[in-house]
C-alpha cells in the first residue's frame, strides 16, 4: 500500500517564525514537515507522510477568517491529501479557533477527514467540537509529548477508515453524537443499578448527559445615557505603568482595580499592557487603543454619558482559566453593583 | 467575564475583534472592533482620525446599551 498523504496546519509560533509580533503573517505553504510535524511524522511514518505544512499567523486568520479559509483550502487542494491535521493548539485561543475553523472548512469543502487537538477550555473547542474530532490535550505546549501519540492514533484510524471509538476510548472531546449499540443489560436494569448507586452516594455515569446551555438573558437597555454611570472593564491587560499588582502575562492569577479619575487620556507615560497574548507595541504606545478612556472622558464632559466610573478593572485574558475569569468577574460585578454602576463596556483583545 | 457581569444584573456590551469567540462565550451585546492588538484604534491613521474612529466604535457600543435585545446581537 502506498503511503497516505497528510497536510498539516500550524501557526507562526510553532513554525518558528516568531511570537505575537509575527501573528499577522499571511498563509504560506512549505513542503514536508515543520515544527510539531516532526513528532507527528515519527508516529505515523509506517502508513502516512506529511507532504506539506501550512503556516498562518493567528491574528491574520482571526481577523480575516473568510479570506484565510479560502486561501488555505486552495493550498490544501493542490496536495490532494487523505487527511488534514491542525495544531495541536492547547489553550491558545486564537490558534484554537483557527485550527477548528480551518479543519471544519477543509472537511466541508474537500470532503476529507480532519483532526485537531486542544485543551477543552479553548474557545475553539466549544465552537467546533460538534463538527470535527478534537483530541483533548493539556493546556500548554508542555503537553506536546502526550498530545502527539493521541492525535497520531486517531489520525491513523481516520486514514485507515477504521471505526472511531467513544470520546473516552479515542481521547477526543465529545461531539454530542449518539450511536446505537447492544448493551449487556436491558434499560430497566441499568436504570435501577444507576439509581441504587446514586442512593448509596457512589459514582455513576449517566447515559444521557444534559446539554450544558449556560446562557444569561440580556439585561434591559439603558433609557437615558446622560444619567448613566458607566464602568470600563478589560481582559486586554491595561495597567498603570510598571504593572503594580504584577498581573501575569498569561494565566492571570488576579485582576486589578485602578483609579482613572485623574486621567482624560491614557498615554505611554502612565499606562501599559501586561498581556502576553498579543503584540503589545500598539497598546503600550497608546493604551486608549484597548481601554477608550480618552473618548469616554470627552463624552462625559459633553454630557453624552452621565459619568465614567472612577475605577477600571483589568485582567489578562490570555490562557486564563474559565473558572478564574468567572470568579474575577463575579467579584468585579459585586463591587460595581455596590458602586451603583448602570452599564459596563468590556473590551477584549 | 461578560456573562458574569450580565448575570449580576448589570448591562454590558462586549467590544472585541473575534466576534465568533464572543458569541461562543455568550455575550449578548457585541460590537466588532478593528484588530486584536488594537481593538479601538488603528496605528496607521493620524492621531486625530484614530480618535474619531475610536469615538465611532464607542458610540456604537453606547447605541448597543440603549437597544433592547432578545438573545445575542452583533452591532456592526
Amino acid at each position: 500500500m502506498s503511503k497516505k498523504k497528510v497536510v498539516h496546519y500550524i501557526n507562526q509560533f510553532f513554525a518558528g517564525i516568531g511570537g505575537e509580533e509575527k501573528a499577522d503573517v499571511k498563509p504560506e505553504i512549505r513542503e514536508g514537515v515543520v515544527g510539531p510535524g516532526m513528532a507527528l511524522k515519527g508516529t505515523i511514518k509506517e502508513d502516512a507522510e506529511i507532504v506539506a505544512t501550512i503556516i498562518c499567523g493567528d491574528s491574520y486568520f482571526n481577523e480575516n477568517i473568510e479570506e484565510a479559509k479560502t486561501e488555505i483550502i486552495e493550498m490544501v487542494r493542490k496536495y490532494d491529501p487523505d487527511l488534514f491535521i491542525a495544531g495541536p493548539a492547547f489553550n491558545a485561543g486564537r490558534y484554537g479557533v483557527a485550527c477548528g475553523a480551518i479543519a471544519k472548512a477543509v472537511n466541508d469543502e474537500l470532503g476529507i477527514p480532519v483532526l485537531t487537538g486542544m485543551y477543552p477550555e479553548n474557545p475553539g473547542a466549544d465552537m467546533f467540537k460538534k463538527n470535527i474530532y478534537i483530541v483533548e490535550t493539556g493546556n500548554s505546549a508542555a503537553a506536546m509529548r502526550k498530545a502527539i501519540p493521541a492525535m497520531s492514533s486517531l489520525a491513523l484510524k481516520l486514514l485507515k477508515g477504521e471505526e472511531i471509538g467513544s470520546p473516552e476510548e479515542d481521547n477526543y472531546i465529545a461531539r454530542g453524537i449518539r450511536r446505537n449499540y447492544f448493551a449487556e443489560e436491558r434499560g430497566a436494569t441499568r436504570a435501577v443499578n444507576m439509581l441504587i448507586k446514586k442512593l448509596k452516594g457512589e459514582d455513576f455515569v449517566t447515559e444521557y448527559p444534559m446539554p450544558d446551555f449556560d446562557r444569561v438573558d440580556p439585561n434591559d437597555a439603558i433609557k437615558d445615557l446622560s444619567k448613566s454611570k458607566i464602568a470600563l472593564v478589560t481582559s486586554g491587560g491595561i495597567v498603570p505603568k510598571g504593572n503594580p499588582d504584577k498581573i501575569e502575562s498569561s494565566s492571570a492569577s488576579k485582576y486589578g482595580k485602578y483609579d482613572i479619575s485623574g486621567f482624560s487620556d491614557l498615554t505611554e507615560a502612565d499606562h501599559e499592557t501586561a498581556h502576553g497574548g498579543y503584540d503589545p507595541v500598539y497598546a503600550n504606545l497608546d493604551p486608549d487603543r484597548v481601554l477608550p478612556v480618552d473618548v469616554l472622558r470627552d463624552m462625559e464632559n459633553e454630557g453624552v454619558i452621565g459619568e465614567l466610573h472612577k475605577y477600571f478593572y483589568s485582567t489578562v485574558g490570555n490562557g486564563t482559566s474559565v473558572a478564574n475569569s468567572k470568579k474575577y468577574a463575579a467579584e468585579i460585578a459585586k463591587e460595581l453593583k455596590a458602586d451603583c454602576i448602570d452599564a459596563v463596556i468590556l473590551t477584549s483583545t | 467575564m461578560v456573562k458574569e457581569i450580565e448575570r449580576a444584573g448589570i448591562i454590558v456590551v462586549h467590544m472585541c475583534t473575534v466576534v465568533p469567540i464572543s458569541l461562543t462565550v455568550g455575550a449578548n451585546r457585541i460590537v466588532p472592533t478593528i484588530a486584536i492588538p488594537y481593538p479601538l484604534g488603528n496605528p496607521e491613521l493620524e492621531p486625530k482620525e484614530e480618535k474619531a474612529l475610536r469615538r465611532k466604535l464607542v458610540e456604537n457600543a453606547l447605541e448597543a446599551l440603549k437597544t433592547e435585545v432578545e438573545g445575542q446581537k452583533v452591532f456592526e
